[in-house]
Protein backbone atom coordinates (compact mmCIF):
# COMPACT_ATOMS: atom_id res chain seq x y z
CA UNK A 1 0.00 0.00 0.00
CA UNK A 2 1.22 3.49 -0.84
CA UNK A 3 1.91 5.39 2.40
CA UNK A 4 -0.41 8.31 3.11
CA UNK A 5 2.51 10.77 3.16
CA UNK A 6 3.01 10.33 -0.58
CA UNK A 7 -0.56 11.36 -1.24
CA UNK A 8 -0.21 14.37 1.01
CA UNK A 9 2.99 15.46 -0.70
CA UNK A 10 1.30 15.08 -4.09
CA UNK A 11 -1.69 17.07 -2.92
CA UNK A 12 0.58 19.77 -1.50
CA UNK A 13 2.36 20.00 -4.86
CA UNK A 14 -0.97 20.22 -6.70
CA UNK A 15 -2.17 22.88 -4.27
CA UNK A 16 0.98 24.93 -4.80
CA UNK A 17 0.62 24.68 -8.58
CA UNK A 18 -2.94 25.92 -8.18
CA UNK A 19 -1.87 28.88 -6.03
CA UNK A 20 0.93 29.74 -8.46
CA UNK A 21 -1.54 29.57 -11.34
CA UNK A 22 -3.88 32.04 -9.63
CA UNK A 23 -1.04 34.40 -8.82
CA UNK A 24 0.83 34.34 -12.13
CA UNK A 25 -1.70 33.70 -14.91
CA UNK A 26 -3.73 36.57 -16.32
CA UNK A 27 -6.56 34.78 -18.09
CA UNK A 28 -9.68 34.56 -15.93
CA UNK A 29 -10.48 31.06 -17.19
CA UNK A 30 -7.01 29.75 -16.41
CA UNK A 31 -7.16 31.34 -12.95
CA UNK A 32 -10.47 29.63 -12.44
CA UNK A 33 -9.00 26.29 -13.51
CA UNK A 34 -6.14 26.78 -11.06
CA UNK A 35 -8.67 27.35 -8.29
CA UNK A 36 -10.36 24.07 -9.22
CA UNK A 37 -6.94 22.43 -8.99
CA UNK A 38 -6.58 23.76 -5.44
CA UNK A 39 -9.95 22.29 -4.51
CA UNK A 40 -9.07 18.97 -6.04
CA UNK A 41 -5.74 18.92 -4.24
CA UNK A 42 -7.72 19.29 -1.04
CA UNK A 43 -10.06 16.50 -2.13
CA UNK A 44 -7.10 14.22 -2.71
CA UNK A 45 -5.70 14.97 0.73
CA UNK A 46 -9.06 14.35 2.38
CA UNK A 47 -9.62 11.05 0.59
CA UNK A 48 -6.11 9.89 1.42
CA UNK A 49 -6.55 10.78 5.08
CA UNK A 50 -9.93 9.18 5.34
CA UNK A 51 -8.68 5.96 3.73
CA UNK A 52 -5.71 5.91 6.10
CA UNK A 53 -7.91 6.67 9.11
CA UNK A 54 -10.62 4.24 7.96
CA UNK A 55 -13.18 7.00 8.40
CA UNK A 56 -16.10 7.73 6.12
CA UNK A 57 -16.44 11.35 7.24
CA UNK A 58 -13.82 12.50 4.77
CA UNK A 59 -15.36 10.67 1.85
CA UNK A 60 -18.65 12.47 2.48
CA UNK A 61 -16.89 15.80 2.75
CA UNK A 62 -15.37 15.28 -0.69
CA UNK A 63 -18.82 14.86 -2.20
CA UNK A 64 -19.85 18.15 -0.67
CA UNK A 65 -16.77 19.86 -2.05
CA UNK A 66 -17.38 18.46 -5.54
CA UNK A 67 -21.04 19.51 -5.51
CA UNK A 68 -20.28 23.01 -4.26
CA UNK A 69 -17.44 23.41 -6.77
CA UNK A 70 -19.93 22.58 -9.53
CA UNK A 71 -22.27 25.28 -8.25
CA UNK A 72 -19.37 27.70 -8.20
CA UNK A 73 -18.51 26.82 -11.79
CA UNK A 74 -22.05 27.72 -12.86
CA UNK A 75 -21.81 31.18 -11.32
CA UNK A 76 -18.18 31.73 -12.31
CA UNK A 77 -18.61 30.86 -15.96
CA UNK A 78 -21.72 33.03 -16.15
CA UNK A 79 -19.71 35.97 -14.81
CA UNK A 80 -16.84 35.32 -17.20
CA UNK A 81 -19.20 35.08 -20.20
CA UNK A 82 -20.92 38.28 -19.12
CA UNK A 83 -17.57 40.10 -18.88
CA UNK A 84 -16.49 38.76 -22.25
CA UNK A 85 -19.67 40.06 -23.86
CA UNK A 86 -19.00 43.62 -22.75
CA UNK A 87 -15.21 43.75 -22.85
CA UNK A 88 -14.32 41.19 -25.54
CA UNK A 89 -11.55 40.03 -23.22
CA UNK A 90 -11.17 38.04 -20.04
CA UNK A 91 -7.67 39.25 -19.26
CA UNK A 92 -7.69 40.25 -15.59
CA UNK A 93 -5.12 42.98 -16.24
CA UNK A 94 -7.76 44.80 -18.25
CA UNK A 95 -10.23 44.80 -15.36
CA UNK A 96 -9.05 48.26 -14.41
CA UNK A 97 -12.03 50.56 -14.67
CA UNK A 98 -11.72 51.37 -10.98
CA UNK A 99 -8.74 53.13 -9.48
CA UNK A 100 -7.74 54.74 -6.24
CA UNK B 1 -29.28 6.92 13.45
CA UNK B 2 -32.59 8.72 13.22
CA UNK B 3 -33.37 12.38 13.33
CA UNK B 4 -35.63 13.62 16.07
CA UNK B 5 -37.79 16.75 16.08
CA UNK B 6 -35.15 18.20 18.37
CA UNK B 7 -32.66 18.17 15.51
CA UNK B 8 -34.97 20.28 13.42
CA UNK B 9 -35.61 22.57 16.34
CA UNK B 10 -31.93 23.53 16.36
CA UNK B 11 -32.19 24.71 12.78
CA UNK B 12 -35.77 26.06 12.81
CA UNK B 13 -34.88 29.65 11.85
CA UNK B 14 -32.48 28.47 9.19
CA UNK B 15 -34.95 25.98 7.67
CA UNK B 16 -37.72 28.55 7.80
CA UNK B 17 -35.72 31.12 5.89
CA UNK B 18 -34.41 28.62 3.33
CA UNK B 19 -37.88 27.31 2.56
CA UNK B 20 -39.25 30.83 2.38
CA UNK B 21 -36.47 31.87 -0.03
CA UNK B 22 -37.26 28.88 -2.28
CA UNK B 23 -40.97 29.70 -2.26
CA UNK B 24 -40.21 33.34 -2.96
CA UNK B 25 -38.09 32.33 -5.94
CA UNK B 26 -41.19 30.71 -7.44
CA UNK B 27 -43.66 33.36 -6.29
CA UNK B 28 -41.55 36.04 -7.90
CA UNK B 29 -42.35 34.58 -11.33
CA UNK B 30 -45.97 35.62 -10.88
CA UNK B 31 -45.25 39.13 -9.65
CA UNK B 32 -45.42 41.61 -12.54
CA UNK B 33 -42.23 43.45 -13.47
CA UNK B 34 -43.33 46.84 -12.22
CA UNK B 35 -44.55 45.50 -8.87
CA UNK B 36 -41.31 43.98 -7.55
CA UNK B 37 -41.86 45.92 -4.34
CA UNK B 38 -44.09 43.01 -3.38
CA UNK B 39 -41.08 40.69 -3.50
CA UNK B 40 -39.18 43.07 -1.26
CA UNK B 41 -42.06 43.12 1.19
CA UNK B 42 -42.36 39.32 1.18
CA UNK B 43 -38.65 38.85 1.73
CA UNK B 44 -38.71 41.34 4.60
CA UNK B 45 -41.66 39.42 6.02
CA UNK B 46 -39.66 36.18 5.89
CA UNK B 47 -36.67 37.82 7.57
CA UNK B 48 -38.86 39.35 10.29
CA UNK B 49 -40.62 36.06 11.01
CA UNK B 50 -37.29 34.26 11.22
CA UNK B 51 -36.00 36.98 13.51
CA UNK B 52 -38.99 36.36 15.77
CA UNK B 53 -38.21 32.65 15.91
CA UNK B 54 -34.54 33.33 16.58
CA UNK B 55 -35.36 35.65 19.44
CA UNK B 56 -37.70 33.04 20.91
CA UNK B 57 -34.72 30.67 21.07
CA UNK B 58 -32.73 32.90 23.42
CA UNK B 59 -31.48 30.77 26.26
CA UNK B 60 -31.79 27.37 24.57
CA UNK B 61 -28.68 25.25 24.18
CA UNK B 62 -28.78 22.23 21.91
CA UNK B 63 -26.82 20.37 19.31
CA UNK B 64 -28.43 18.68 16.39
CA UNK B 65 -27.82 16.52 13.35
CA UNK B 66 -25.26 14.35 15.17
CA UNK B 67 -23.24 17.28 16.40
CA UNK B 68 -23.01 18.98 13.01
CA UNK B 69 -24.89 22.11 14.04
CA UNK B 70 -25.32 23.80 17.36
CA UNK B 71 -27.78 26.21 18.86
CA UNK B 72 -26.38 28.33 21.67
CA UNK B 73 -26.32 31.86 22.91
CA UNK B 74 -23.57 32.79 20.48
CA UNK B 75 -25.43 31.54 17.42
CA UNK B 76 -28.66 33.20 18.56
CA UNK B 77 -26.91 36.53 19.06
CA UNK B 78 -25.14 36.40 15.71
CA UNK B 79 -28.23 35.14 13.88
CA UNK B 80 -30.33 37.97 15.27
CA UNK B 81 -27.70 40.46 14.13
CA UNK B 82 -27.54 38.85 10.67
CA UNK B 83 -31.30 38.87 10.25
CA UNK B 84 -31.46 42.54 11.19
CA UNK B 85 -28.69 43.16 8.64
CA UNK B 86 -30.77 41.33 6.06
CA UNK B 87 -33.78 43.51 6.85
CA UNK B 88 -31.68 46.67 6.59
CA UNK B 89 -30.23 45.36 3.33
CA UNK B 90 -33.72 44.96 1.90
CA UNK B 91 -34.77 48.41 3.14
CA UNK B 92 -31.75 50.11 1.56
CA UNK B 93 -32.14 48.19 -1.69
CA UNK B 94 -35.85 48.81 -2.15
CA UNK B 95 -35.66 52.27 -3.69
CA UNK B 96 -32.08 52.05 -4.90
CA UNK B 97 -32.45 49.13 -7.28
CA UNK B 98 -35.61 50.67 -8.69
CA UNK B 99 -34.04 53.97 -9.62
CA UNK B 100 -30.84 52.40 -10.97
CA UNK B 101 -32.90 50.17 -13.24
CA UNK B 102 -31.79 46.84 -11.81
CA UNK B 103 -35.03 45.97 -10.10
CA UNK B 104 -35.31 42.23 -10.56
CA UNK B 105 -36.95 39.88 -8.09
CA UNK B 106 -33.91 37.64 -7.76
CA UNK B 107 -32.18 40.41 -5.85
CA UNK B 108 -34.19 39.72 -2.72
CA UNK B 109 -34.08 35.95 -3.06
CA UNK B 110 -30.30 35.98 -3.46
CA UNK B 111 -30.07 38.21 -0.41
CA UNK B 112 -32.18 35.73 1.57
CA UNK B 113 -30.02 32.80 0.47
CA UNK B 114 -26.92 34.71 1.48
CA UNK B 115 -28.41 35.37 4.91
CA UNK B 116 -29.19 31.66 5.33
CA UNK B 117 -25.54 30.88 4.59
CA UNK B 118 -24.42 33.42 7.18
CA UNK B 119 -26.81 31.96 9.76
CA UNK B 120 -25.55 28.45 9.11
CA UNK B 121 -22.03 29.73 9.61
CA UNK B 122 -22.91 30.96 13.08
CA UNK B 123 -24.43 27.57 13.96
CA UNK B 124 -21.72 25.37 12.45
CA UNK B 125 -20.15 22.85 14.82
CA UNK B 126 -18.35 20.91 12.14
CA UNK B 127 -15.82 22.07 9.57
CA UNK B 128 -17.93 20.52 6.78
CA UNK B 129 -20.79 22.85 7.74
CA UNK B 130 -18.36 25.77 7.96
CA UNK B 131 -17.36 25.10 4.37
CA UNK B 132 -20.95 24.67 3.14
CA UNK B 133 -22.08 27.82 4.92
CA UNK B 134 -19.14 29.78 3.54
CA UNK B 135 -20.11 28.87 -0.01
CA UNK B 136 -23.81 29.37 0.59
CA UNK B 137 -23.18 32.90 1.76
CA UNK B 138 -20.56 33.72 -0.87
CA UNK B 139 -22.08 32.47 -4.11
CA UNK B 140 -25.19 34.69 -3.91
CA UNK B 141 -22.92 37.61 -3.04
CA UNK B 142 -20.84 37.06 -6.20
CA UNK B 143 -24.02 37.31 -8.23
CA UNK B 144 -25.25 40.34 -6.30
CA UNK B 145 -21.95 42.16 -6.81
CA UNK B 146 -22.39 41.77 -10.58
CA UNK B 147 -26.09 42.55 -10.39
CA UNK B 148 -25.90 45.89 -12.21
CA UNK B 149 -24.71 44.24 -15.44
CA UNK B 150 -23.96 45.35 -18.13
CA UNK B 151 -22.33 48.20 -16.16
CA UNK B 152 -18.61 47.44 -16.48
CA UNK B 153 -17.71 48.32 -12.91
CA UNK B 154 -20.31 45.99 -11.50
CA UNK B 155 -19.29 43.10 -13.76
CA UNK B 156 -15.66 43.60 -12.85
CA UNK B 157 -16.55 43.73 -9.18
CA UNK B 158 -18.43 40.46 -9.53
CA UNK B 159 -15.58 38.72 -11.31
CA UNK B 160 -12.93 39.98 -8.90
CA UNK B 161 -14.98 39.03 -5.90
CA UNK B 162 -15.66 35.63 -7.41
CA UNK B 163 -12.06 34.82 -8.31
CA UNK B 164 -10.63 35.93 -4.97
CA UNK B 165 -13.52 34.44 -3.03
CA UNK B 166 -13.07 31.06 -4.72
CA UNK B 167 -9.31 31.35 -4.18
CA UNK B 168 -9.86 31.86 -0.47
CA UNK B 169 -12.28 28.94 -0.39
CA UNK B 170 -9.46 26.78 -1.75
CA UNK B 171 -7.35 27.73 1.29
CA UNK B 172 -10.18 26.98 3.68
CA UNK B 173 -10.83 23.54 2.14
CA UNK B 174 -7.17 22.60 2.15
CA UNK B 175 -6.87 23.80 5.73
CA UNK B 176 -9.86 21.68 6.70
CA UNK B 177 -8.27 18.69 4.94
CA UNK B 178 -5.08 19.05 7.01
CA UNK B 179 -6.97 19.56 10.25
CA UNK B 180 -9.01 16.47 9.43
CA UNK B 181 -5.80 14.53 8.86
CA UNK B 182 -4.36 15.68 12.17
CA UNK B 183 -7.42 15.45 14.39
CA UNK B 184 -9.05 12.50 12.57
CA UNK B 185 -12.36 14.32 12.56
CA UNK B 186 -13.94 17.46 11.18
CA UNK B 187 -16.15 17.92 14.21
CA UNK B 188 -15.15 20.91 16.33
CA UNK B 189 -15.88 19.07 19.57
CA UNK B 190 -13.74 16.14 18.44
CA UNK B 191 -10.93 18.51 17.42
CA UNK B 192 -11.02 20.06 20.89
CA UNK B 193 -10.83 16.55 22.36
CA UNK B 194 -7.89 15.68 20.16
CA UNK B 195 -6.04 18.90 20.87
CA UNK B 196 -6.41 18.56 24.62
CA UNK B 197 -5.08 15.00 24.78
CA UNK B 198 -2.13 15.12 22.42
CA UNK B 199 0.51 17.71 21.76
CA UNK B 200 -0.34 20.00 18.84
CA UNK B 201 1.00 18.63 15.59
CA UNK B 202 2.50 20.62 12.74
CA UNK B 203 -0.32 19.43 10.49
CA UNK B 204 -2.93 20.98 12.78
CA UNK B 205 -1.05 24.27 12.95
CA UNK B 206 -0.66 24.52 9.18
CA UNK B 207 -4.30 23.59 8.70
CA UNK B 208 -5.43 26.26 11.16
CA UNK B 209 -3.17 28.81 9.45
CA UNK B 210 -4.67 28.02 6.04
CA UNK B 211 -8.18 28.37 7.45
CA UNK B 212 -7.11 31.72 8.88
CA UNK B 213 -5.85 32.82 5.46
CA UNK B 214 -9.15 31.84 3.86
CA UNK B 215 -11.21 33.75 6.38
CA UNK B 216 -8.72 36.61 6.24
CA UNK B 217 -9.83 37.08 2.64
CA UNK B 218 -13.49 36.94 3.62
CA UNK B 219 -13.25 39.56 6.33
CA UNK B 220 -10.81 41.69 4.28
CA UNK B 221 -7.82 41.61 6.61
CA UNK B 222 -4.50 42.95 5.32
CA UNK B 223 -2.65 41.42 3.40
CA UNK B 224 -5.69 39.66 1.95
CA UNK B 225 -7.65 42.84 1.28
CA UNK B 226 -6.75 43.71 -2.33
CA UNK B 227 -10.18 42.88 -3.69
CA UNK B 228 -12.11 44.96 -1.17
CA UNK B 229 -11.90 48.51 -2.57
CA UNK B 230 -12.68 47.46 -6.15
CA UNK B 231 -15.52 45.15 -5.19
CA UNK B 232 -17.07 47.65 -2.78
CA UNK B 233 -16.79 50.42 -5.34
CA UNK B 234 -18.05 48.46 -8.33
CA UNK B 235 -20.92 46.59 -6.73
CA UNK B 236 -24.30 48.33 -6.51
CA UNK B 237 -24.18 50.44 -3.34
CA UNK B 238 -27.07 48.63 -1.68
CA UNK B 239 -25.21 45.33 -2.17
CA UNK B 240 -22.02 46.82 -0.76
CA UNK B 241 -23.88 47.98 2.33
CA UNK B 242 -25.21 44.49 2.98
CA UNK B 243 -22.03 42.70 1.99
CA UNK B 244 -19.68 44.82 4.08
CA UNK B 245 -21.70 44.16 7.22
CA UNK B 246 -23.14 40.69 6.67
CA UNK B 247 -20.10 38.94 5.24
CA UNK B 248 -17.92 40.45 7.94
CA UNK B 249 -20.22 39.37 10.74
CA UNK B 250 -20.43 35.83 9.38
CA UNK B 251 -16.69 35.59 8.73
CA UNK B 252 -15.83 36.75 12.22
CA UNK B 253 -18.49 34.49 13.72
CA UNK B 254 -16.87 31.50 12.03
CA UNK B 255 -13.39 32.60 13.11
CA UNK B 256 -14.57 33.07 16.68
CA UNK B 257 -16.26 29.72 16.75
CA UNK B 258 -13.47 27.77 15.08
CA UNK B 259 -10.50 29.42 16.77
CA UNK B 260 -11.88 30.13 20.19
CA UNK B 261 -13.40 26.69 20.66
CA UNK B 262 -11.32 24.30 18.59
CA UNK B 263 -7.81 25.68 18.41
CA UNK B 264 -6.89 27.09 21.83
CA UNK B 265 -4.09 24.54 22.11
CA UNK B 266 -2.19 26.20 19.27
CA UNK B 267 -2.74 29.69 20.64
CA UNK B 268 0.99 29.99 21.29
CA UNK B 269 1.66 29.83 17.57
CA UNK B 270 -1.39 31.81 16.52
CA UNK B 271 -1.33 34.76 18.91
CA UNK B 272 1.66 36.42 17.26
CA UNK B 273 0.22 35.87 13.80
CA UNK B 274 -3.13 37.33 14.84
CA UNK B 275 -1.36 40.24 16.56
CA UNK B 276 0.51 41.03 13.35
CA UNK B 277 -2.59 40.67 11.19
CA UNK B 278 -4.62 42.97 13.43
CA UNK B 279 -1.89 45.62 13.65
CA UNK B 280 -1.16 45.52 9.91
CA UNK B 281 -4.85 45.68 9.00
CA UNK B 282 -5.47 48.71 11.21
CA UNK B 283 -2.39 50.57 9.97
CA UNK B 284 -2.70 49.84 6.24
CA UNK B 285 -6.47 50.29 6.10
CA UNK B 286 -6.38 53.66 7.82
CA UNK B 287 -3.33 54.98 5.98
CA UNK B 288 -4.59 54.21 2.47
CA UNK B 289 -8.02 55.58 3.33
CA UNK B 290 -6.47 59.06 3.73
CA UNK B 291 -5.77 59.32 0.00
CA UNK B 292 -9.27 58.42 -1.18
CA UNK B 293 -11.52 60.90 -2.95
CA UNK B 294 -14.40 58.52 -3.67
CA UNK B 295 -16.75 57.92 -0.76
CA UNK B 296 -17.29 54.26 -1.64
CA UNK B 297 -13.56 53.56 -1.68
CA UNK B 298 -13.15 55.55 1.53
CA UNK B 299 -15.73 53.38 3.26
CA UNK B 300 -14.13 50.27 1.75
CA UNK B 301 -10.77 51.10 3.35
CA UNK B 302 -12.59 52.05 6.52
CA UNK B 303 -14.14 48.58 6.45
CA UNK B 304 -10.68 47.03 6.12
CA UNK B 305 -9.45 49.10 9.05
CA UNK B 306 -12.40 47.97 11.14
CA UNK B 307 -11.65 44.34 10.33
CA UNK B 308 -8.35 45.06 12.08
CA UNK B 309 -10.07 46.39 15.18
CA UNK B 310 -12.33 43.34 15.36
CA UNK B 311 -9.33 41.05 14.84
CA UNK B 312 -7.90 42.54 18.04
CA UNK B 313 -10.58 40.62 19.91
CA UNK B 314 -8.96 37.36 18.79
CA UNK B 315 -5.45 38.11 19.94
CA UNK B 316 -5.92 37.18 23.62
CA UNK B 317 -7.97 34.08 22.77
CA UNK B 318 -5.43 31.68 24.25
CA UNK B 319 -5.71 33.32 27.67
CA UNK B 320 -8.63 31.62 29.42
CA UNK B 321 -9.18 34.44 31.92
CA UNK B 322 -9.83 37.20 29.38
CA UNK B 323 -11.04 35.37 26.33
CA UNK B 324 -14.74 35.43 27.21
CA UNK B 325 -14.54 39.17 27.76
CA UNK B 326 -12.59 39.81 24.59
CA UNK B 327 -14.91 37.68 22.44
CA UNK B 328 -17.89 39.52 23.94
CA UNK B 329 -16.16 42.81 23.12
CA UNK B 330 -15.67 41.53 19.57
CA UNK B 331 -19.36 40.74 19.26
CA UNK B 332 -20.29 44.15 20.62
CA UNK B 333 -17.96 45.80 18.15
CA UNK B 334 -19.54 43.82 15.30
CA UNK B 335 -22.94 45.24 16.27
CA UNK B 336 -21.50 48.74 16.53
CA UNK B 337 -19.82 48.42 13.16
CA UNK B 338 -22.89 46.96 11.44
CA UNK B 339 -25.20 49.72 12.71
CA UNK B 340 -22.83 52.54 11.83
CA UNK B 341 -21.89 51.03 8.51
CA UNK B 342 -25.48 50.58 7.35
CA UNK B 343 -26.21 54.18 8.28
CA UNK B 344 -23.19 55.56 6.44
CA UNK B 345 -23.98 53.54 3.32
CA UNK B 346 -27.58 54.74 3.58
CA UNK B 347 -26.35 58.34 3.28
CA UNK B 348 -24.16 57.36 0.33
CA UNK B 349 -27.18 55.77 -1.38
CA UNK B 350 -29.23 58.92 -0.78
CA UNK B 351 -26.68 61.06 -2.61
CA UNK B 352 -25.82 58.65 -5.40
CA UNK B 353 -27.07 59.56 -8.87
CA UNK B 354 -27.46 57.34 -11.89
CA UNK B 355 -24.28 56.25 -13.71
CA UNK B 356 -22.22 56.37 -10.54
CA UNK B 357 -22.32 60.18 -10.13
CA UNK B 358 -22.48 61.87 -6.76
CA UNK B 359 -19.97 59.55 -5.14
CA UNK B 360 -17.02 61.91 -4.80
CA UNK B 361 -16.48 63.39 -1.36
CA UNK B 362 -16.59 66.81 -3.03
CA UNK B 363 -20.22 66.12 -3.97
CA UNK B 364 -21.10 66.34 -0.26
CA UNK B 365 -20.30 70.04 -0.17
CA UNK B 366 -23.15 72.15 1.18
CA UNK B 367 -25.15 69.20 2.45
CA UNK B 368 -25.59 70.77 5.88
CA UNK B 369 -27.37 73.84 4.48
CA UNK B 370 -29.77 72.02 2.21
CA UNK B 371 -30.38 68.83 4.16
CA UNK B 372 -29.29 69.43 7.75
CA UNK B 373 -30.81 66.19 9.06
CA UNK B 374 -28.92 64.05 6.57
CA UNK B 375 -25.68 65.90 7.24
CA UNK B 376 -26.18 65.46 10.97
CA UNK B 377 -26.77 61.74 10.51
CA UNK B 378 -23.61 61.40 8.42
CA UNK B 379 -21.69 63.30 11.11
CA UNK B 380 -22.92 60.84 13.72
CA UNK B 381 -21.79 57.90 11.60
CA UNK B 382 -18.38 59.43 10.94
CA UNK B 383 -17.90 60.13 14.66
CA UNK B 384 -18.89 56.55 15.41
CA UNK B 385 -16.42 55.18 12.88
CA UNK B 386 -13.65 57.26 14.47
CA UNK B 387 -14.79 56.26 17.94
CA UNK B 388 -15.72 59.63 19.38
CA UNK B 389 -18.57 60.32 21.80
CA UNK B 390 -21.52 60.20 21.89
CA UNK B 391 -21.62 57.15 19.66
CA UNK B 392 -21.66 53.38 19.82
CA UNK B 393 -18.29 53.29 18.05
CA UNK B 394 -16.61 54.81 21.10
CA UNK B 395 -18.16 52.26 23.44
CA UNK B 396 -17.20 49.39 21.13
CA UNK B 397 -13.60 50.55 20.97
CA UNK B 398 -13.53 51.06 24.73
CA UNK B 399 -14.62 47.47 25.44
CA UNK B 400 -12.24 46.15 22.81
CA UNK B 401 -9.17 48.02 24.03
CA UNK B 402 -10.00 47.16 27.62
CA UNK B 403 -10.13 43.44 26.80
CA UNK B 404 -6.90 43.58 24.82
CA UNK B 405 -5.07 45.44 27.60
CA UNK B 406 -6.41 42.96 30.16
CA UNK B 407 -4.91 40.24 28.00
CA UNK B 408 -1.54 41.95 28.24
CA UNK B 409 -1.30 43.35 24.73
CA UNK B 410 -0.93 47.02 25.55
CA UNK B 411 1.15 47.63 22.42
CA UNK B 412 -1.68 46.51 20.20
CA UNK B 413 -4.14 48.76 22.04
CA UNK B 414 -1.77 51.70 21.51
CA UNK B 415 -1.66 50.94 17.79
CA UNK B 416 -5.45 50.84 17.86
CA UNK B 417 -5.68 54.27 19.49
CA UNK B 418 -3.08 55.82 17.18
CA UNK B 419 -4.72 54.48 14.03
CA UNK B 420 -8.07 55.76 15.30
CA UNK B 421 -6.47 59.18 15.52
CA UNK B 422 -5.25 58.86 11.93
CA UNK B 423 -8.73 57.82 10.86
CA UNK B 424 -10.16 60.99 12.38
CA UNK B 425 -8.42 62.92 9.62
CA UNK B 426 -10.27 61.37 6.70
CA UNK B 427 -13.61 60.84 8.44
CA UNK B 428 -13.68 64.44 9.64
CA UNK B 429 -12.78 65.62 6.14
CA UNK B 430 -16.20 64.37 5.04
CA UNK B 431 -17.78 66.36 7.89
CA UNK B 432 -15.78 69.47 6.99
CA UNK B 433 -16.84 69.23 3.35
CA UNK B 434 -20.48 68.88 4.39
CA UNK B 435 -20.48 71.85 6.77
CA UNK B 436 -17.87 74.30 5.50
CA UNK B 437 -17.90 74.09 1.72
CA UNK B 438 -20.61 75.49 -0.47
CA UNK B 439 -22.37 73.35 -2.96
CA UNK B 440 -25.70 72.36 -4.36
CA UNK B 441 -26.18 68.69 -3.58
CA UNK B 442 -29.42 66.96 -4.45
CA UNK B 443 -30.61 63.81 -2.76
CA UNK B 444 -33.06 61.07 -3.55
CA UNK B 445 -36.00 61.08 -1.18
CA UNK B 446 -37.09 57.56 -0.42
CA UNK B 447 -39.19 56.62 2.56
CA UNK B 448 -37.43 53.40 3.52
CA UNK B 449 -33.99 54.78 2.93
CA UNK B 450 -34.72 57.81 5.09
CA UNK B 451 -36.25 55.71 7.85
CA UNK B 452 -33.32 53.28 7.90
CA UNK B 453 -30.68 55.97 7.95
CA UNK B 454 -32.50 57.93 10.64
CA UNK B 455 -33.07 54.83 12.75
CA UNK B 456 -29.39 53.88 12.52
CA UNK B 457 -28.36 57.37 13.62
CA UNK B 458 -30.68 57.16 16.61
CA UNK B 459 -29.46 53.68 17.53
CA UNK B 460 -25.83 54.79 17.20
CA UNK B 461 -26.37 57.52 19.77
CA UNK B 462 -28.89 55.86 22.09
CA UNK B 463 -27.05 52.56 22.51
CA UNK B 464 -23.90 54.48 23.40
CA UNK B 465 -25.77 55.94 26.37
CA UNK B 466 -26.98 52.56 27.63
CA UNK B 467 -24.46 50.07 26.25
CA UNK B 468 -24.50 47.80 29.30
CA UNK B 469 -27.62 45.89 28.18
CA UNK B 470 -26.19 44.98 24.81
CA UNK B 471 -22.82 44.12 26.31
CA UNK B 472 -24.51 41.98 28.94
CA UNK B 473 -26.31 40.09 26.21
CA UNK B 474 -23.05 39.64 24.29
CA UNK B 475 -21.27 38.41 27.45
CA UNK B 476 -24.07 35.98 28.15
CA UNK B 477 -23.92 34.78 24.54
CA UNK B 478 -20.26 33.76 24.75
CA UNK B 479 -20.53 32.30 28.24
CA UNK B 480 -21.18 28.74 27.07
CA UNK B 481 -18.86 28.96 24.08
CA UNK B 482 -15.81 27.64 25.87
Amino acid sequence: MVPVEYYIILSAVLFSIGVAGVVFRRNALVIFMSIELMLNAANLAIVAFSSALKSLEGQIFVFFVIAVAAAEVAVGLALIVEIFKSKRSIDVDQMNSMKG
Amino acid sequence: MTLTPQDYQVLTPYILLTVWACILLLLDLFIPKNRKGITALLSALGLATTLGFTLSQIGSEETGFFGMVVLDGFSTFVNALLLVSGLLGVALAYGYIRRTGIERGEYYTLLLFSVTGMMLMAQAADLIIVFLALELLSIPLYVLAAFARPRTESEEAGLKYFLLGAFSTGFVVYGIALVFGAAQSTNLAAIVGYASTSSPSLLLTIGAALILVGFGFKVAAVPFHMWTPDVYQGAPTAVTAFMSSGAKIAGFAALLRVFATAFPSIAVDMTDVLWGLAALTMIVGNLIAIAQTDIKRLLAYSSIAHAGYILMAFVPYGDASVRADSVAAGLFYLVAYAVTNFGAWGVVIALEKAEGKGLAIADYAGLSKKYPALAAAMTVFMLSLIGLPPTIGLVGKFYLFRAVIAGGFTGLAIIGVLTSLISAYYYLRVVVVMYMRDGEPTIERETWLGLTTGAMAVVTVVVSLVPQYLFAWASEAVLKLF
